[in-house]
């Protein structure tokens, strides 16, 4: 398949970026199941998973191995094919879309060659057309596994989430309009570069104050198209026992959270791009200094972890928490000492804290919010966030109209 | 033979089979997948002639939001697997009489174009985004107004069907 690529390297280093890219992407998942019981345990005043490794850092390696272990029924009168369609479908398309996210403005110069942070090529013009085309597909997964479980609670799942996803992805679309509308381009990086127009602005030239409504429509709209508090219906316990995925175990299971997760950290990174500069740094252009803040960060708190890791109770934390808090710490240093790596670091940098604040405020919303009912979702949704979105696209038209007839030339 | 070509007859061979079995599926599920593959198959085959925006919103209209509706209403009725009739029976051969028809029909006009039909990219200002919007909304404003009023016509009427009668 190598005509599909310039050159045939390049084949070879579009799959090397898509095994990383994997590797990344699902370490980052478990990690973020790690994450999410820690906060929301803190919220709750508890201590949350802390006795496999120090600070119950192996939980997710436990928890994968349990997935892989575990007795994979097949539930009598099942429609087979569907059944084990679905999960598969889920997972692939969760993680096909994140192929679409450019983590990085600069390519990394390997050999002569400059290698692009994303796994699709930078100049891909229907850029967020095709993440929306792939979430739309995405609604399948969660449908035909509710349908093919041939079971009642994981049908009413399926209902809820076609019926849950069909609503909101209108007014998802509707309240980006107004970002496409003011950088004149789907490409994710030009969107992101249309926000840096006013190098000096920092934070305020990002599209989060034109388009505070559009982003307010946009958030809530996505987090009910992933199925996350407060809009999980589709597998709400009280009710519906699990809801879609109640006939499915094992790593069947394990496809569907993975795809749940994934698709968190996809909004996530999108939300960053739509509306929160991408890889912009939120300070002005001119003021160099900010390009010390990951060493700023990562120094001090690689040096939290020795200290905490001399302090801890078990053999294996006194060493492993160390060791993990001295690379840590090296990582700050030498990103002072190579200036180089250090301006390269800074467009990735701030992309990941941005996409690492969002996937806090899931958790935060998850330890915190009850679920909605189902007649008041679909009320939410066609009668407030669908009217405000258009509202939003009507506003913004107008304004960049008015600029073009009487603005500024 | 060309390697598009090659992925042309892939798609192309995708997009068929996934036509053959909407028709051979007995339950009714099965036969939206099929449509659903179709309508990705075709998505593939704009892309591959260049036409992004047209391939992207393929797969967002026709495979996410009406096909959705589909399998979402199917579900809903839990409509079971198709029952076969002497009537039914008899429309299949029929209905392949009526395909050979259209197939040899279309062969024929293929054949008479005399030019030979090319398959290549029309990365021209027509595929684009930019090109389609003017050709639209400035060239055919008014087909394209009165289309999305007869939509609009469409919706209300639903409206007002699915209404209750008050009492």
């Amino acid at each position: 398949m190598h005509f599909l690529f310039a050159t045939r390297e390049d084949l070879y280093i579009t799959l090397a970026k898509i095994g990383i890219l994997l590797f990344i992407v699902l370490t980052v998942n478990a990690y973020l199941t790690w994450f999410e019981r820690k906060v929301v345990a803190h919220i709750q005043s508890r201590w949350g998973p802390h006795r496999v490794g120090p600070h119950g850092l192996l939980q997710p390696l436990a928890d994968g191995m349990k997935f892989f272990f575990k007795e994979d029924p097949t539930p009598a009168g099942v429609d087979k094919f569907v059944y084990y369609l679905a999960p598969l479908l889920a997972l692939a398309l969760a993680l096909t879309s994140i192929a679409i996210i450019p983590f990085g403005p600069q390519p990394l110069h390997l050999h002569g060659r400059d290698i692009y942070l994303s796994i699709a090529p930078p100049n891909l013009n229907i850029g967020i057309l095709a993440l929306f085309a792939i979430t739309a597909l995405g609604v399948y997964g969660v449908a035909l596994a509710g349908w093919a479980s041939n079971s009642k609670y994981p049908l009413l799942g399926g209902l809820r989430s076609s019926a849950q996803m069909v609503s909101y992805e209108l007014a998802l679309t509707m309240s980006v309009v107004g970002v496409l509308l003011m950088a004149g381009s789907f490409n994710l990086s030009d969107i992101i570069n249309a926000q840096g127009r006013h190098p000096q602005w920092g934070i305020f030239g990002w599209n989060l104050w034109p388009q505070i409504l559009g982003f307010l429509c946009f958030f809530t709209a996505a987090v009910a198209e992933t199925n996350r508090v407060p809009f999980d219906l589709p597998e709400a316990e009280s009710e519906l026992v699990a809801g879609f995925h109640t006939e499915y175990a094992s790593f069947k299971f394990a496809m569907f959270f993975i795809a749940e997760y994934t698709s968190m950290i996809t909004v996530s990174c999108l939300c960053t791009i739509m509306f929160f500069g991408g890889w912009l740094s939120p300070f002005p252009a001119s003021w160099t200094f900010t390009h010390y803040l990951p060493s700023v960060f990562l120094i001090p708190f690689g040096l939290w972890v020795i200290m905490d890791g001399f302090r801890y109770e078990t053999i294996f934390g006194r060493v492993v928490l160390p060791a993990a808090g001295t690379g840590i710490t090296a990582l700050g240093l030498a990103l002072i000492v190579f200036p180089h790596i250090n301006e390269f670091i800074q467009g990735p940098f701030w992309f990941l804290s941005k996409v690492l604040l969002f996937l806090f405020i899931y958790v935060w919303m998850r330890g915190t919010l009850p679920r909605f009912r189902y007649d008041q979702l679909m009320a939410f949704g066609w009668k407030l966030l669908l009217p405000v979105s258009i509202l939003n696209v009507i506003l913004t038209s107008f304004v960049i109209l008015a600029r073009m007839q009487w603005g500024a030339k | 033979m060309t390697e598009p070509l090659l992925v042309f007859f892939i798609l192309a061979a995708l997009a068929v089979v996934g036509a053959v079995s909407l028709i051979l599926q007995r339950h009714p599920i099965h036969s939206a997948l099929s449509l659903i593959v179709v309508m990705v198959a075709l998505a593939g085959l704009y892309l591959l002639m260049g036409a992004e925006f047209v391939a992207a919103v393929q797969i967002i209209v026709y495979g996410g939001a009406i096909m959705v509706l589909f399998v979402f209403v199917i579900m809903l009725l839990n409509a079971g697997v198709e029952e076969r009739t002497s009537l039914s029976k008899m429309a299949g051969p029929a209905g392949l009489l009526l395909a050979m028809a259209l197939a040899a029909f279309v062969a024929a006009t293929i054949a008479k174009s005399g030019a030979s039909v090319q398959a290549a990219a029309q990365t021209g200002a027509l595929s684009s985004t930019k090109g389609i919007s003017e050709m639209v909304f400035k060239d055919f404003v008014y087909p394209f107004e009165l289309t999305s009023f007869l939509i609009l016509v469409a919706i209300l009427g639903a409206t007002v069907l699915a209404q209750r009668e008050k009492s």
